[in-house]
């Protein structure tokens, strides 16, 4: 029988809340929302929180919106509401891509944007998606707010930029026009994490590329920020080359191990099929935009 | 601590380990063992129950999460020896063969079908992918599932 640890609970009824209890029981206190990440990592004995404030009441931190030339995502919006929203899918289909592609129904049902971001797990898609979309990230603690890019807000395997006493309380995206954005994901059977997958957004303008985001899931300790490709893209005009030159790009920088889903090579490979694939589907929806 | 939750309509109320898996809770407590307790791990779908009318995987969740929200088990589906439609179409249309996931299906279905009344094949094939079979390859299932959708359906016009 699988069960975490003892550990104390309690629940918190507001943001700030949340934060005072996070500093009031210390840096081995953690949050919990849907806890899909969290919960079997303590049965493994990989993560032994002594205290778990769950933040499950916290409804003000589910939203999805548009505000100041922004579309905000709560950190409490859980992957179904990701899925069905049809704004989302409207200013940033790759969502609705990743969304439908993200562990099964049932656990979509309960898993959050938040929980996912600070989960930090490099397998992890909506890391790449938010990567490829320049997000930012928006972090609260007892002295205020600050916002952080995504860059910034990912330090590393499973680790991000929230300190104690902290918590993410919302995600931005620019909205900027001629936006197209697709992710491709490929993994052994329904449900499974990624055995690799490319996140691919593109900035249209007159058939140029003003600006575009790559990054990649499953092929690497971190998600992969292909910048190297996004500096290829920029400035280009759309073309199957100048996306085939990209994929090549994805390909040699991302650093794939071997494991039960597949060799170095083979996901190599899926990297840049991947990368092309979102790319051209980023670019075709870029262009209905414009139309 | 104490935790209530409403199961099934009444309301269970019990001094708990805060660690405690929802899905311990209901087959402890009120001795609700119809949900099943498989891979501990929210691959398997056997421990899907209702939360306030959404399939979770009670493997995955606290009990003391469930404080103040109602859950809805496999043991909710017959009412006064009637059996549910969805329950009806997997004897029909023999969805099952030794039973381990059938109570995770079963809610899954049931779920489906409240959201939507005439699921096509490709959206049951999504809505019980989050549940293993290793009996009957899903085929079966799937046609339960259709069978009982229908069968609604017909209730739905006698009426």
């Amino acid at each position: 029988m699988q069960t975490p640890a003892p550990f104390g609970y309690e629940r918190a009824t507001s943001v700030e809340g949340a934060i005072a209890a996070l500093q009031r029981l210390g840096p081995e206190a953690r949050l919990v929302a849907g806890g899909h990440s969290l919960l079997p990592m303590m049965k493994l004995r990989l993560a032994t929180p002594e205290h778990l404030v769950d933040i499950n009441d916290l409804h003000e931190l589910a939203y999805i919106g548009e505000k100041g030339g922004e579309l905000a995502i709560g950190a409490l919006t859980r992957h179904v509401e990701l899925l069905k929203s049809d704004l989302l899918a409207e200013r940033f289909p790759i969502f609705r891509d990743a969304e439908q592609v993200i562990a099964d129904p049932v656990v979509r049902n309960r898993g959050t944007i938040g929980g996912s971001l600070c989960q930090a797990d490099a397998a992890e898609d909506l890391s790449a998606v938010c990567t490829a979309l320049k997000a930012k990230c928006v972090i609260r603690g007892a002295d205020g707010e600050r916002v952080v890019s995504i860059e910034e807000f990912h330090v590393g395997p499973f680790t991000t930029a929230v300190g104690d006493g902290e918590m993410l309380t919302a995600v931005r995206i620019p909205i900027r026009p001629g936006a197209g954005s697709a992710h491709e994901k490929v993994g052994r059977r329904a449900g499974d994490w990624a055995i690799a997958a490319a996140s691919a957004a593109v900035w249209v303008d007159g058939g140029r590329i003003v600006d575009a985001g790559v990054a990649l899931a499953a092929v690497g300790l971190t998600t992969i920020h292909v910048t190297r490709a996004e500096e290829l893209l920029r400035g280009e005009s759309l073309s199957d080359e100048l996306f085939a030159e990209a994929a090549r790009i994805s390909s040699a920088d991302c650093s794939p191990t071997a494991d039960g889903r597949g060799a170095v090579d083979y996901k190599r490979h899926l990297a840049g099929v991947l990368t092309t694939r979102a790319l051209r589907r980023a670019a075709a929806r870029a262009l209905q935009q414009e139309a | 601590m104490n935790v209530a939750i409403t199961i099934n309509g009444e309301e269970v109320s019990r001094d708990v380990e805060p660690r405690q898996l929802l899905v311990h809770f209901i087959r402890e407590t009120p001795g609700l063992t119809g949900t099943h307790w498989g891979c501990d791990t929210s691959n398997c779908g056997a421990c899907v129950v209702l939360m306030d009318g959404a399939p979770v995987k009670s493997c995955t969740i606290l009990a003391a999460m469930c404080e103040g929200h109602e859950i809805s088990t496999v043991e909710s589906l017959e009412v006064d020896g009637r059996l549910d439609p969805v329950q009806l179409g997997f004897h029909e249309r023999h969805a099952l063969q030794c039973g381990f996931c059938t109570p995770g299906m079963l809610m899954t279905a049931r779920a489906l079908l409240n959201e939507n009344p005439d699921p096509t094949e490709e959206e049951i094939r999504v809505a019980i992918s989050g549940g293993i079979c290793r009996c009957t390859g899903y085929k079966n299932i799937v046609s339960a599932v259709r069978w009982a959708a229908e069968h609604e359906a017909a209730a739905r016009q006698e009426v």
